[in-house]
């Protein structure tokens, strides 16, 4: 998943972004205090040392005196005691902030992840919402962790240098101190230069992983085609171009920091020169030079800091952008307040409000529009009896799938009202609704854990007995005795371990456990052999019955044990009765019919234009 | 993956001598890069003595000489500019040669990692059919990517920091014994103590830092399933059991990063420790010594700079040999897949036309000895028929057609193509003339017009259209909103089953073929679908000998003839209606495929 992160980065930092960030992470606020005390803490004591090294120097070395060393020894232990434990609890805190920023970030983003709607997810790719959730939400807790810690020492270390350096001798301060504007300039011109080549380097690193990646999975069909060698062409262009921009950039990284350092060296060379003049002429102690060389060498170190930091704040800004719009988009269906006062929300149902359900179903002059504005239903009415089966046909983006979408509440209707036995399905909670269908879907998912997990996810608290009635009610057992570990059989990531056929049964299992009074089928495509078809026809005819039931049929037994057949065109019904009445009809239903299932008029087709 | 087995560091040597000028020239500008770092200390010291003091020179003497030559010690008081000039030289001469040791370095090191990564991608590309059925793909890809990482980790940086610190604290030492003996040997103390510490407990932060990733890792899983089964979720109204779910995980994530949190701030803050002791040791054995009169002040510059120099290159000298194991581990892990033997597309054979009738005479087939796959499977397919393939999953039909294309090589019998034996025709002939459309077609993350392109050299649009009709894809393909540029594949849109088949047909009807071969590959397309494109395929491929595996008894029985297969071995042949009047498998489908569509 790692080569799907995309990389956007914008120009400039917006101080607002990271405001409205604050509010996630203020709980850190104890945290972050420390942290900055620490890191003052410990640069305040790197500012002092070098004093001591002069006080050294100029009270016992050059008189030759020990007297009064043992007072200086515990001060300079105690110094480096200090030091030992700020650079303890500061990596300490940072790390806690770092951890505990990202912690909170997902808590957050899952959570709000659980509330928006699908029209959310139809324009978010899964992978965009899993690099939003780790990598970008691992990056700000790096960001808000240890780039504090820089900045914060750099500051501070930057400026007890000042202070110390101009109370000892402002003159030549204000000498050395000029070179800090051209390693500003230089520091921040390499850092963006770098962190964008860096950035190159990843992203040509993601496209050799995804060209790997490729290259593996579609070896078989390579081989077929053979292309082999052109495969291994368009493969090497982009490791050649790893290579060119992997060397520019750590040419770039190998000039950067000898370049800063000779930079600063004319500060060093020009205090090496006065210093000495002035310790010749009795004007300075041996001491405070040493002191001021420490301080001078190390000035680069801080402008260092806070232009990388800089730079990081800047590549962070997209990722921060990212994750806030995450954050805050507002989920367009949500129950009312009075719905949830009464029924309770998503995370917290007061089931004992719920009423009972029967499973009549209404749309009453419902329209329905895509964000973009496309319609897909107009003005679509239907009613639907307690227990009536109904099959849905059509061709595809008619607006089956919109109209199962919409009873299950996984979008609303944009005019007019959806229904359930008499009562507008909004007046009730989502979960109401949702706790009393049962769904199969085109595709199975499964989560990975034990087939019985994946039964019981219906209802949490099944017992073991009732899952096996479920399974057994659909045929499904049989198969799953037959595996290792039988219900205890993992069934892998998206239940990959399984079949199509076996995995579509699990999934009925799972949908009757419950014992919903609506149903809604969206009936698989895909071929599976022949025995297990037979036995998920089997599971469809005991799914169906006594339920409210919505199908998307694919298979010509499903739609024709059916009560009602609806043909959906251009999202209204055009047709509309039994399996013979629409036979009879002679419409779409009847060419639908005999194109798609019927053996002998293919054959003549077939025959007639060949 | 343990960082303390012993690995052979012979292969690393192989692939350090490749670039070895590169690498010479890295440990060259390396080591005069150290060395020269060593100068400024002791112009310091020398100026502190020498000129701002009365001590005598340290200096060699010809550089004195050189000195003498300008005017002696006065020469120099009144022009000590000069002291300035030269730190700002010596620190662009080392500047210079940090440099280059960083670009020749990189160079070495990432042209290793480019030839490593072409070497496998290649070799996978020709790694046999039957490993890429097997392949663990997830280790595979891990191999071809972090694994070649590693290794340039190792050659770009530890290789160059190990030898960076060796070199650092033998010149450090060597240059610090002279001045004082006493003081050169409490300032090692802690080096040996240092040494073991980093390198041992580093080995317990790298643990730690797997632990947190394993869990970060499980977290993304849950995250992952969610967001994939969002409907599902949704639908059963799970929402605070996931969020439950995931809750667990985050922090699980989280205990073990305050776990880590507390390593990182121990290990970290020992070594400054040690660092801390050892320049407590130095200087009050310093102030003592030159109180004393047995060193000078420079002497107490040099002496403190240089042991200070030392904890550094110690410190990650036992990171480095904590960590380095795993390169050789991840060297050995490519070596391994290198090893593998592949498959030949340049061998000898004869180029012989496809276009005859194809014999299976007496084959056999089988992965292992305990597993036949096919048992002596016997028939001729005339040239310029359509055969169909009925069988059970694991009935041996898919590895038949591989056969064909020598995909696999029978382990009994012979299969005749216009009377050649298949194995003494080229692979790259046999695959360039046999079209074989697989169940489960892979579509390269290109756009949709490159994919249907892609087995021809200079695809012309007419062919394109006609082939992408024919396969029935012209209409989705138009009505999507970028047609035939539309991004397909890892990073593009997301096709379904059927639609991945039809571009897959189109692709192999561009090329040209001798025989066509589809695999169960109209499987998710519908009836209507199936029929239109076999009517194409009628059309355009006359004369075309065709096998088509299928599980429909609307496709099975327009062939010329049909072979049901079970387990292993040819159970019945004939047309339709002779199948069906003989009863058996292909009757018995044909009921249930007809019970569901007996008119009403």
């Amino acid at each position: 998943m790692q080569y799907q992160e995309e990389q956007e980065y914008t120009k400039t930092i917006k101080l607002k972004t990271w405001k409205n960030l604050l509010k996630y992470v203020k709980q850190f606020r104890g945290k972050f205090a420390l942290v900055a005390g620490f890191m003052t803490t410990l640069a305040v004591s790197d500012v002092i040392l070098p004093l001591m090294t002069r006080y050294g120097i100029d009270t016992f070395v050059v008189p030759r005196t020990a007297e009064g060393l043992t007072p200086f020894i515990m001060a300079y232990a105690l110094l480096l005691i200090v030091q030992i434990a700020a650079i303890f609890f500061f990596i300490y805190f940072a790390s806690r902030v770092e951890y505990g920023i990202c912690y909170a970030i997902r808590r957050e983003g899952f959570r709000k992840l659980q509330e928006l709607p699908f029209s959310y997810y139809d324009r978010m790719p899964v992978g965009y919402l899993m690099s939003r959730m780790t990598s970008d939400a691992r990056h700000l807790g790096e960001a808000f962790g240890w780039g504090l810690v820089d900045l914060v020492w750099a500051v501070v270390y930057l400026s007890a240098t000042i202070v110390s350096m101009t109370i000892i001798n402002w003159q030549l301060t204000l000498m050395i101190l000029l070179v800090l504007p051209p390693l500003a300039a230089v520091s921040i011109y390499f850092q963006k230069r770098i962190l964008a080549s860096h950035r190159d380097v990843r992203k040509t690193n993601s496209r050799i992983t995804g060209s790997f990646n490729e290259g593996i999975m579609g070896a078989k069909t390579t081989k077929t085609l053979v292309r082999e060698e052109e495969n291994f062409q368009e493969f090497s262009t982009i490791t050649s171009h790893m290579k060119k921009i992997s060397i520019r950039s750590a040419s770039l990284s190998a000039i950067y920091l000898p370049l800063v350092i000779s930079i600063g060296s004319i500060a060093t060379a020009y205090l090496l020169t006065e210093g000495s003049h002035l310790v010749l002429a009795g004007a300075m102690s041996l001491g405070t030079v040493t002191a001021f060389f420490s301080y001078t060498v190390n000035l680069f170190e801080p402008i260092h800091n806070i232009a990388a930091t800089f730079a990081e704040m800047q590549r962070m800004q997209a990722a921060a952008e990212r994750v806030l719009s995450l954050l805050e988009t507002e989920p367009d269906i949500q129950d009312t307040k009075a719905v949830e006062n009464e029924f309770g929300d998503n995370f917290n149902p007061k089931k004992e409000n719920w009423p009972g359900i029967r499973g009549e179903v209404d749309f009453e002059n419902v329209t329905f529009k895509y964000k973009d504005g496309e319609t897909v239903l107009k003005n679509f009415n239907l009613h639907v009896n307690v227990g009536e089966t109904i099959a849905l046909a059509g061709p595809t983006g008619a607006g089956k799938s919109t109209i199962v979408n919409l009873i299950c509440r996984f979008y609303e209707p944009t005019e007019g009202m959806i229904k359930i036995d008499g009562v507008d399905y909004r007046e009730r909670s989502q979960l109401w609704l949702q706790s009393n269908i049962g769904y199969v879907l085109q595709e199975p998912h499964l989560f990975s854990g034990p087939i019985r997990d994946n039964i019981r996810y219906a209802r949490k608290g099944a017992t073991d007995e009732e899952v096996r009635a479920a399974a057994r009610l659909v045929n499904a057992e049989e198969f799953i005795l037959r595996l290792e570990n039988g219900y205890d059989t993992d069934v892998g990531e998206g239940g990959n371990r399984l079949s199509t056929g076996e995995k579509q049964l699990i999934s009925f299992a799972r949908a009757i456990l419950n014992n919903p009074r609506i149903f809604v089928l969206d009936e698989a495509t895909s071929s599976v052999d022949t025995e297990t078809e037979a036995l998920i026809q089997r599971a469809i005819e005991k799914t169906l019955e006594g339920r409210t039931s919505f199908i998307i049929a694919h298979r010509l037994s499903t739609i024709r044990s059916a009560d009602r057949i609806l043909v959906i065109q251009d999202g209204e019904v055009t047709e509309s009765g039994t399996h013979d009445k629409l036979m009879q009809l002679g419409g779409f239903y009847h060419t639908l019919y005999t194109n798609q299932f019927k053996e002998e008029e293919s054959r003549a087709l077939l025959d007639t234009e060949a | 993956m343990e960082p303390t087995k012993k690995h052979s560091f012979a292969p690393m040597w192989r692939l350090i001598k490749r670039r070895k000028y590169y690498f010479l020239g890295a440990f060259v500008a390396t080591a005069l890069n150290v060395l020269i770092g060593f100068i400024t200390p002791a112009i310091l010291a020398e100026l502190i003595d020498h000129y701002l003091g009365d001590k005598p020179s340290r200096l060699p003497d010809f550089v004195n000489s050189l000195i003498d030559m300008l005017g002696g010690r006065a020469f120099a008081i009144e022009n000590l500019w000069i002291f300035g000039a030269a730190l700002i030289a010596i620190n662009l001469i080392k500047g210079a040669f940090s440099y280059l040791k960083g670009r020749w370095c990189a160079v070495a090191s990432e042209d290793t990692a480019e030839s490593l990564r072409n070497r496998l991608y290649n070799h996978v590309q020709h790694l046999p059919y039957n490993y890429h059925v097997n392949a663990q793909t997830g280790d595979l890809l891990q191999r071809g990517t972090s694994d070649v990482e590693t290794i340039r980790r190792f050659l770009n940086v530890q290789l160059m920091s190990v030898f960076n610190s060796v070199m650092m604290i033998g010149i450090a030492l060597s240059l610090m014994l002279p001045v004082s003996g006493t003081i050169t040997m409490l300032s090692m103390l802690p080096l040996p103590l240092m040494l073991i510490f980093s390198w041992r407990f580093f080995g317990t932060v790298i643990k730690a830092y797997r632990n947190t990733e394993t869990a970060e890792g499980k977290m993304s899983t849950v995250l992952q399933e969610n967001l994939t089964g969002m409907r599902v979720v949704r639908a059963f109204g799970q929402q605070q059991s996931e969020v439950e779910n995931f809750n667990d995980a985050n922090q699980k994530h989280h205990q073990t990063g305050i776990r880590m949190a507390l390593l990182d701030a121990t290990y970290w803050t020992s070594g400054d420790l040690f660092s801390a002791a050892q320049m407590l040791i130095i200087e009050i054995a310093c102030i003592l010594e030159a109180v004393a009169g047995g060193i000078t002040v420079g002497d107490m510059v040099i002496l403190i700079t240089y042991s200070g120099m030392l904890m550094g290159p110690t410190r990650q000298l036992g990171r480095i040999l904590s960590d380095a194991g795993k390169s050789m581990v991840a060297l050995e892990r490519i070596d391994e897949v290198l090893h593998e033997p592949a498959e030949s597309l340049d061998e000898e054979g004869i180029e012989a036309p496809l276009d005859g009738d194809i014999e299976f005479d007496h084959v056999s087939f089988s992965y292992d000895e305990n597993q036949e796959v096919l048992r002596d499977v016997n028939f001729t397919i005339k040239s310029g028929q359509t055969v169909a393939l009925l069988g059970a999953t694991g009935s041996g039909k898919s590895t038949l057609i591989h056969l064909l294309q020598r995909l696999y090589e029978p382990t009994g019998g012979e299969i005749r193509i216009g009377g050649m034996p298949v194995s003494r025709i080229p692979r790259k002939h046999l695959r360039q003339r046999i079209g074989l459309v697989l169940q489960e077609p892979f579509l390269y993350s290109k756009t949709i017009k490159d994919n249907v392109a892609i087995a021809v050299r200079e695809p012309r649009q007419a062919a394109i259209d006609v082939a992408v009709r024919d396969a029935s894809a012209w209409e989705f393909i138009t009505t999507s909103e970028k047609g035939y540029e539309t991004l397909v594949g890892e990073r593009g849109v997301t096709l379904s089953g059927g639609q991945k088949q039809r571009i897959a047909i189109a692709r192999i009807l561009m090329k040209a073929n001798d025989i066509l071969v589809f695999d169960d590959s109209l499987s998710a397309v519908d009836t209507q679908t199936d029929a239109h494109i076999r009517q194409a395929l009628k059309r355009r491929s006359k004369g075309v000998t065709t096998i088509i595996i299928s599980h429909r008894v609307t496709t099975l029985s327009q062939a010329d003839k049909i072979y049901v297969l079970e387990k292993g071995r040819i159970t019945q042949c004939g047309t339709h209606d002779e199948l069906l009047a003989q009863g058996g498998l292909y009757a018995r489908i044909n009921a249930i495929q007809n019970g569901q569509e007996v008119s009403a």
